[in-house]
């Protein structure tokens, strides 16, 4: 199969797998209004979110504007219809700025300005209808290869999922990095106790201490917030699953990044600016760490579990692998590859292979499952608790 | 082929049962010689690919994840009864 990626170029330079219309909040007061709007306009990605006010402390807004920035500019995403309140802290005003040299269109409202929640939602409807026609004449060109950024997620992990998904998708990783792509993951927690390894592998000095420097915290924060029960992140079931150490666990979650040079680490959701493999300095809760990913950018996510998760992530198509043939035959609606075919004597370049061509397909427009299914669910980490 | 052992690393010690493999059956996979397993090695679980000493460096994934705290013979079933951690002590 020729490996040809084609995608929607974008103002910034960027290109985008898909060319959606996306309905965001900017609080979850106005959540309702977005879920009507998404019901009446079902073409459009709609993404209700729990957060946008009631948190204080400089970390919180910093990952706040960050992050809906992101999505607003995220290069599968062709036009925004902006539904705000008015008095909340992450409030269209203050959002502006960060968003003016998208060069795509935006159409913003204001709830508590737009005459209250019906007459929002018409307004918003209609702002729907306007954008899928105005984007809808934009073609699909090639895209080069150091275009793509993939994202890199496991959840629901079973004793398999470091043995056989990983593996595979870190053999995708290398190949994609060989190819042009950037490819990154996050999960801080997950890297305890290979600082060493990472940091080994590091392109400069500089960036080896940011590893060092990101998993201490992890580390540090992990024994602050678990204190005796620390050790519980290597638990007596993955120790029953062949699992000895924390590192031995954490070597089967970074193994999907592969083994090339690590090039840079971002801050949750910052867009990275080299190529190749990159790190990103966010927590492992599988939809808080997708939104990271998401808002740096990356167009389309591979996501390896070994109990199975349906969870998807809006505008950006997540491929799921399955680290077992069981939970692949257990959950048919949600998992598109089944990694446990390696137990069943299938080769790795077999599988990787696979693997690579489905992106390929996904990037060029096949829907995942999660995306056909509309699995897809928009949360962000926050770190302190609300007002 | 259908093997019964997986070897994720060629620099690993260890190689990972893909299925449960009983004790005295031959162990086969990509890039193997066939050898016996000498007890019964559970599914994701390690078994010894050579002999490894006390004090040698348990490698899996192309790197360090457990000291041996007593000798190991080849086709031996490799995990916590044999192996430290070297950080988190337990």
């Amino acid at each position: 199969m020729e490996l040809k990626l084609t995608g929607y170029q974008r103002a910034d330079g960027r290109f985008g797998v898909r060319n959606q219309v996306l309905v965001l909040p900017t609080v979850s007061c106005v959540n309702g209004v977005v879920n009507r709007i998404g019901r009446e306009v079902p073409e459009v990605i709609f993404a209700p979110h729990p957060h946008g006010c009631g948190r204080g402390g400089r970390r919180d807004m910093e990952i706040l504007f960050r992050i809906l920035s992101g999505m607003i500019l995220h290069p599968n995403v062709g036009g925004v219809v902006l539904i705000g309140l008015g008095c909340e802290v992450s409030n269209t005003r203050r959002l502006l700025p960060l968003i003016e040299k998208s060069g795509k269109p935006i159409e913003v409202f204001n709830v508590q300005e737009d005459g209250g929640s019906l007459a929002t939602t018409r307004k918003g409807v209609e702002a729907a209808r306007r954008l899928l026609t105005a984007i809808s004449n934009q073609p699909r060109e090639a895209m080069p290869w150091d275009r793509l950024l993939v994202g890199l997620e496991c959840g629901g992990s079973d004793a398999m999922s470091g043995v056989t998904a990983n593996v595979a998708m870190g053999a995708v990783s290398d190949l994609l990095v060989e190819k042009g792509a950037t490819v990154m993951f996050g999960e801080n927690t997950e890297m305890i106790g290979t600082a060493h390894v990472l940091a080994r592998r590091a392109k400069n000095a500089e960036v080896a201490k940011k590893i060092e420097d990101m998993i201490d915290r992890a580390e540090r924060t992990a024994r602050e917030v678990m204190g005796d029960l620390a050790g519980l992140i290597i638990s007596p079931g993955n120790m029953d699953g062949g699992m000895s150490t924390i590192a031995e666990k954490s070597m089967g979650c970074i193994f999907k990044g592969g083994t090339g040079t690590i090039h840079q680490v971002v801050d949750y959701g910052e867009v990275p600016t080299e190529h190749g493999l990159i790190l990103q300095d966010g927590p492992g809760y599988d939809g808080d760490s997708m939104a990271g990913l998401a808002a740096s950018g990356a167009q389309v996510l591979f996501f390896s579990t070994g109990r199975g998760t349906p969870v998807g992530f809006p505008a950006v198509p997540v491929i799921k692998v399955a680290s077992n043939s069981r939970v692949y035959k257990a959950m048919p609606d949600d998992m598109d590859v089944n990694a446990g075919s390696l137990v069943e004597g299938r080769s790795l370049s077999d599988l990787r292979s696979e693997m690579v061509e489905l992106m390929v397909r996904v990037v060029n427009g096949e829907k995942t499952l999660a995306e056909a299914n509309g699995m897809d669910v928009f949360t962000f980490m926050t770190v302190n608790p609300p007002f | 082929m259908k093997g019964n052992l997986l070897i994720i690393h060629p620099r690993d010690n260890v190689g990972v049962a893909l299925i449960l493999i009983g004790a005295g059956e031959q162990v086969s996979g990509e890039g193997l010689g066939g050898f016996s397993a000498l007890e019964e090695i559970p599914a994701s679980h390690k078994i010894a690919l050579g002999d490894i000493a006390q004090g040698e460096e348990i490698i899996k994934y192309g790197e360090t994840v457990a000291v041996a705290i007593r000798p190991i013979k080849k086709g031996e079933w490799v995990h916590t009864h044999n192996l430290e951690s070297k950080r988190w002590k337990r």
